[in-house]
């Protein structure tokens, strides 16, 4: 497949930034950046939600911080897309808009809602944060995202005759 | 009582973090298909090189603020996440939506606002997905 991409913002300096985001948050703030428990937080919101044990809490006083941080999130996409010239690469295929694509983009998203919440935590809350404290089961999970990824990926390719992009 | 300053900060850092996520082309699923099929090290360089500098940071912060408070004076919030059957099961099964959404939670935000709205489907399936996991949470092994 022909795509155009340009050079992303090199890992020599993406990563550590990333990294410095867990000390520069938690001697600011007080918090760690963790996004997956935001999902928590937005169905804790919903009609029903205090049915259930796990969304019975006050998302204002605990939550607030982190739907505020995703909010920034959404707005840092905003901002290179549409100010810094562009993430330089497709953010989706042609094959994602067909009506089978959006429903297993939808499937992934349960899948991603439910693994991170059952791990209690995602790339950022485990991979970078959980790490960062010397937390090993953060380790552990971390390896099965990517163990998780790797066999899909085969699976994909060798089953779905799946092509990588 | 949170210091009020605080809140314009996250939503501050929000967009640091988010920029950075955009301009590394974590977010795209070229990126993210590439790595699980292991033919380029980029995202691997970036995580591993956010967690290395992570460790140390942190190091250095423990080591240089003993009363592991914030500059407001409150303490430090250090999310304790002890194992149980979930960190392996979650785990696995968080990895294999990564692979089909080409994304992790804090990139479903960032897509979204670059405009690119097939990731609201993503989101709307995460929501679902934490949904099932709180109602059927008494019942899975933690």
């Amino acid at each position: 497949m022909e795509i155009a991409i340009t050079d992303p913002l090199p890992w020599y300096l993406a990563g550590p930034l990333l990294g410095l985001f867990v000390p520069l948050m938690l001697l600011l703030t007080g918090k760690e950046p963790g996004v997956s428990s935001s999902f928590r937080h937005a169905c804790a919101v919903l009609p029903g939600a205090k049915l259930v044990t796990y969304f019975r809490y006050d998302v204002l006083k605990d939550g607030l911080w982190q739907i505020l941080f995703v909010t920034g999130i959404l707005l840092g996409g905003t901002l290179v897309q549409f100010g810094l010239g562009g993430a330089g690469v497709p953010l989706f295929l042609p094959e994602n808009l067909t009506a089978a694509g959006l429903a297993l983009l939808f499937a992934g998203g349960v899948l991603v809602g439910f693994g991170t919440r059952y791990a209690d935590g995602c790339t950022s809350g485990h991979t970078i944060a959980g790490i960062s404290n010397l937390s090993w089961p953060s380790v552990v999970a971390s390896v099965c995202f990517i163990v998780g990824g790797t066999v899909a990926s085969l699976v994909d390719r060798l089953v779905f005759g799946g092509l990588v992009p | 009582m949170t210091k009020w300053w605080k809140y314009p900060l996250w939503l501050l850092l929000g967009v640091g973090f988010g920029a950075v996520l955009t301009s590394a082309q974590v977010i795209s699923v070229v990126r993210v298909r590439r790595m699980f099929a292991f033919q380029e090290p980029h995202m691997f360089l970036v995580i591993g090189s956010a967690v290395v500098t992570g460790v140390l940071s942190l190091l250095i912060l423990k080591a240089l603020r003993k009363t592991k408070t914030d500059l407001s004076g409150q303490p430090m919030d250090f999310k304790k996440r002890p194992f149980q059957p979930g960190i392996v099961i979650g785990g696995l099964i968080f990895g294999i939506g990564w692979y089909l959404t080409a994304a992790c939670p804090g990139p479903i935000y960032a897509l979204i606002g670059t405009g690119t709205w097939t990731a609201l489907m993503i989101l709307a399936g995460a929501l679902g997905g934490t949904w099932l996991y709180g109602w059927l949470k008494p019942k899975l092994p933690h």
